[in-house]
């Protein structure tokens, strides 16, 4: 029974950490806490379901094209709004009320044009089979979403930490101003990061959509508090630290539901970060600095 | 006149006093930004106040103002326990922690059944809260809020946003001034919270998480934090804005947010900007940033 546990553990903290991966993207590069990544994850999900519904399009077509669409959106996001906050140097609550705004703009258009209610993908479309590893029976679908995960998360890990394209953005991270001087085409790479982090969004939000089998308008609203508790869990911006503290995440919710009880599981995520806030301001994994007089 | 007064009322009295309970709100959070910190807190501590306050008048029978005073203090009480750890943190850590413990107070609301109603909420709160409570309120803490800013521990609370290290070093206690500014906060979102459950016959966990709070720190950016008007415009704005929207059906969410958008993204400072309002009416002398 504990090995089941653990594996569903596992699918879901991959998700949690797909989602939390986006998210401390966008804050480590352009310094923006992107509150309308609940609405993008959101928005992906749709996507999808509009692909296969509308288009007829197979399932790995249909995450492709919920990983461009959501990304399309974010890339606007950044250029109509972030970017004009940006030039303007608006100390950083600014953007993030914007994307309050945006947020609450696409989680109502979405719930004008599908309607407030549950939607489903086609049970056809599903895999269904299950195959039995080490005793623990194991759906295609949860598989698949682990296989997903994992992969999204190495390619990007080793864009980051091997390719001149990564050390760029790590320069960027560290100071736009420095990075810019530099020769970095720095804005740039703000549009590459939000789309990559708003498709990273969608892409998420398809696999919730698959895992949990319901769509509405509001499901990036947790998704989007677990987000935060995530990538504060994990240090603001860091990479690693997002990635594990969402798997983390992904094993307190299933093992507290399973011995404590189901009415908690959503104070775990948000108990455990007040906790580790108080202990180690900076997260888990973050580093702490402190500032010298 | 007086009948169509009447209907007005009768319409929109709820609408006009939740004008009151959200200018408080934003006030409250006002104070802790004008102490340099972001604490997100401010919905629980509605919360807070709106159940403590809710459960003496219809558990125990206690008189309003009591209960009002209770409303207060309970949540300046539960600020001053957890602020001791959580007030050293700061910018965007202390925003997601508060927020966080916003979370484990919802979530607390929601597990214990038998005294706050659990997910159900607590139903059949006696309306006392009479219109002139509502303004009363709003008057006296704009004027105490007033009196604080020009006074010494208002200075000291701007010393402490403009510069927290040499703030410290000119001999201001940091630590107790934002405790202070905290605990104050907190009363006074109690007090909205109490107002709110007493006038609107239901409390339910729902209204007090994640969205409420930030809704409050909207409503404040959005009016400015320059003067003690701008949280109160920005009150005004945030909950009128559904209403006018009304022709707009299902869509008017996405006006509102886009309305939202528009003002951050032309008015820098809040839609109270003296500067901006005098080169407005053409008497402002250019340049002033």
């Amino acid at each position: 029974m504990l090995e089941q546990q653990l594996f569903n553990a596992l699918s879901l903290g991959c998700v949690y950490a797909l989602f939390a991966l986006g998210f401390t993207l966008v804050f480590g590069v352009l310094g923006v806490i992107n509150l309308s990544q609940g609405a993008i994850f959101m928005v992906g999900a749709y996507a999808a379901l509009t692909a296969i519904t509308q288009l007829h399009a197979p399932l790995w077509a249909a995450i492709l094209f919920a990983f461009v669409f959501s990304g399309t959106v974010g890339l606007l996001i950044d250029r109509i709004v972030l970017k004009p906050l940006r030039k303007r140097d608006a100390p950083h609550l600014i953007p993030m009320i914007a994307t309050i705004g945006l947020g609450l703009a696409m989680n109502s258009l979405v719930q004008g044009l599908f309607g407030a209610e549950n939607q489903r993908f086609p049970s056809e479309i599903l895999p269904q089979d299950s195959l039995q590893i080490a005793g623990v029976s194991v759906t295609v679908l949860e598989l698949g979403i682990i296989l997903v995960s994992f992969v999204l998360m190495t390619v990007l890990m080793i864009t980051l930490k091997k390719t001149q394209l990564g050390r760029a953005l790590r320069a960027i991270a560290e100071s736009p101003k420095a990075a810019r001087l530099l020769g970095i085409n720095v804005e740039g790479l703000f549009m590459l990061t939000s789309f990559a982090a708003a498709g990273l969004g969608g892409i998420s939000g398809v696999l919730i959509g698959l895992y949990s089998n319901a769509l509405f308008p509001l499901m990036g609203q947790p998704m989007l508090h677990k987000g935060i508790a995530v990538i504060i869990l994990g240090g603001m911006g860091d990479i690693r630290g997002a990635m594990l503290a969402g798997l983390f995440l992904g094993f307190a919710e299933v093992l507290s539901v399973a011995y404590i009880g189901s009415n908690m599981r959503d104070a775990v995520a948000f108990g455990l970060l007040f906790l580790v806030l108080l202990v180690r301001p900076k997260g888990l994994f973050g580093s702490v600095q402190e500032r010298k007089v | 006149m007086i009948d169509y007064f009447d209907n007005f009322w009768s319409i929109y009295s709820n609408l006009v006093l939740s004008l009151g309970t959200n200018a408080l709100l934003a006030l409250s959070i006002y104070l802790t930004l004008s102490c340099g910190m972001l604490a997100m807190a401010n919905a629980a501590f509605m919360g807070i106040g709106a159940y403590t306050s809710a459960i003496l008048t219809m558990n125990y029978g206690w008189p309003f103002p009591a209960a009002i005073a209770a409303g207060m203090a309970a949540p300046a009480v539960v600020a001053f326990l957890i602020g001791k750890p959580t007030l050293r943190l700061s910018g965007v850590y202390l925003a997601m922690a508060t927020l966080a413990f916003g979370e484990v107070v919802r979530i607390f609301i929601l597990n214990t059944d038998n005294l706050t109603g659990g997910a159900l909420g607590l139903n059949g709160i006696p309306q006392l809260t009479m219109w002139w409570h509502v303004l009363l309120a709003v008057v006296l803490v704009l004027f105490f809020l007033a009196r604080l800013r020009r006074s010494k521990i208002g200075r000291a609370f701007e010393a402490i946003k403009e510069d927290e290290t040499a703030a410290g070093l000119m001999g201001i206690d940091v630590n107790g001034h934002k405790m202070l500014a905290f605990a104050l906060g907190a009363a006074i979102a109690g007090l909205a919270g109490t107002l709110n459950a007493h006038l609107t016959f239901f409390i339910g966990p729902q209204e007090f998480g994640f969205d409420r709070g930030v809704e409050i720190l909207t409503m404040t950016i959005l009016g400015g934090i320059n003067s003690l008007f701008g949280p109160v415009i920005g009150a005004f704005i945030i909950t009128l804005l559904p209403e006018l929207l009304r022709s707009f059906k299902d869509y008017r969410s996405v006006v509102n947010g886009l309305i939202l958008v528009v003002i951050v993204l032309f008015l820098p400072k809040g839609l109270w900007n003296p500067a901006w309002m005098r080169k407005l009416i053409g008497l402002g002398k250019r340049g002033a940033k």
